[in-house]
């Protein structure tokens, strides 16, 4: 069973896109602030990242430079997952190494499952 | 540009109003007293030419202090325009806080209805319809206080004024918020010189206000206190005071807080800004709370502040006018 971690403050969609993502038959596996989701990046080795970016403790385009520079989890595809559409925020994490930038207010969790599937597929 | 576009823009008055500003401060009106300035100066340093030929110094004089005056009025134009690009600016970081402000609750409210209706099996229905109830109150909050921030910049805030009682809506407002103090274990004291007189205010606009304050207080406690458990002996707390003094009633609440950083101080009654600090330990709000708890005070006549220190808490307080204007 692929796994996914999810680092997302906003425990509702913690548990909708969560129960999505069983139902497609991934393992969720949620973080709910920065530092945790740094630290199961690394524990758990997860298959892909959906990362929002503002995020407590640890904002989210730091999560990235972190994950982008160890060499162990370097490798893992991350799809940054958040409401900001500012062109700064796109270009850096773009150049941070995200897969892929996704305004979540634009997508049906259907298409946000077919975009999991494709990052995954890759 | 047709003919009645251009009357429409030399009708400086209405431009002026369009960007609701005083008359001194309109780039528009501004520029047309330059112009009759300049035209003012020619005429005057002409006739003066003309007059004190034989005395060039007076001349001289004349014109530096008309020359001063074209000076002051370039300045003012100067700040006007300044002010005018800043009233942009926080109008574009106005979309851009609201957009993903009302983007988060939509999504959730988006995923959820899609997770029910997509017909396939999923936990307990009453959790998700609990997610659709807060979320569709976090919008409804949200666009009730923007409606309120708008009217309180056009100054068209609506007062429904009657004798209030501080002391009664205090309590009340305290006793809505244990449950949420008692979550995070946090007691509310509140303390009340006897005998107050009332205040003739709008009871729901000042009730807002001071909601504003405690909700700060109580949600901007230290993290390392974030965990305590419901019945333990650390409890935190936020204090909150009534009293009088000749001419007010005094109002103050203390919290023992993150605080508010120095540099940050001088920001926080405006709109939409969030405290660098806090956004490490809660990144949803809007930064729209004490700008509204000031525009409200400042309606009702009376005055805000607060002092802070990082790490420590901080103490807000308002003063009403015992009576009201």
């Amino acid at each position: 069973m692929k796994s996914i971690l999810f680092i997302e403050d906003e425990s509702a969609l913690q548990k909708t896109f969560g129960e999505k993502l069983s139902q497609e038959g991934y393992e969720h596996i949620s973080a709910l602030d920065g530092e945790i989701g740094l630290e199961l990046a690394k524990t758990k080795k997860p298959d892909l990242i959906l990362l929002d970016l503002i995020l407590p403790k640890i904002h989210g385009l730091e999560v990235l430079k972190k994950i982008k520079e160890d060499e162990e989890i370097k490798n893992i595809p991350v799809i940054v997952l958040t409401n900001l559409e500012g062109i700064e925020e796109i270009e850096k994490a773009m150049e941070l190494g995200a897969t892929t930038y996704l305004v979540k207010a634009n997508y049906s969790l259907e298409e946000l499952a077919e975009k999991v599937k494709k990052a995954l597929s890759e | 540009m047709t003919f009645k576009e251009i009357l429409a823009q030399l009708n400086i008055f209405a431009q002026c109003k369009k960007y609701h500003i005083p008359l001194w401060q309109c780039p528009q009106f501004l520029f047309m007293l330059m112009g009759l300035v300049i035209i003012a100066t020619v005429i005057t340093t002409y006739l003066i030419t003309a007059l004190y030929i034989t005395n060039p110094q007076i001349v001289i004089l004349i014109i530096f202090g008309l020359t001063t005056i074209l000076f002051v009025i370039t300045f003012i134009i100067n700040r006007s325009f300044e002010r005018l690009a800043e009233a942009n600016r926080m109008k574009s970081e106005f979309v851009s806080v609201v957009s993903h402000q009302l983007r988060a609750p939509l999504t959730n409210l988006k995923w959820t209805i899609e997770l029910l209706s997509s017909g396939k099996k999923v936990g307990k229905q009453s959790e998700y319809l609990k997610i659709i109830k807060e979320n569709n109150k976090r919008m409804e909050e949200l666009i009730n206080d923007l409606l309120l921030v708008s009217r309180i910049e056009q100054g068209t805030i609506l007062l429904n004024k009657e004798k209030v009682n501080m002391k009664d809506l205090i309590e009340k407002l305290i006793l809505r918020f244990k449950t949420f103090a008692d979550v995070l274990n946090i007691k509310i004291t509140f303390e009340a010189r006897e005998n107050l007189p009332m205040v003739f205010v709008d009871p729901k606009q000042i009730e807002l206000a001071i909601e504003n304050l405690l909700d700060n207080a109580v949600r901007y406690i230290k993290p390392s206190k974030r965990n305590l458990r419901p019945g333990d002996k650390r409890k935190e707390k936020v204090e909150i005071k009534l009293s009088k003094t000749d001419k007010n009633i005094y109002f103050e609440i203390k919290d023992f807080g993150v605080g508010i950083p120095e540099q940050d101080q001088k920001y926080i009654f405006q709109r939409f800004f969030r405290s660098k600090n806090i956004m490490k330990y809660q990144t949803q709000g809007t930064g729209l709370g004490l700008y509204i708890a000031k525009g409200i005070i400042e309606k009702l006549g009376g005055k805000i502040g607060f002092k802070s220190e990082e790490e420590k808490g901080s103490t807000f307080w308002f003063t009403i006018p015992l009576i009201s204007r």
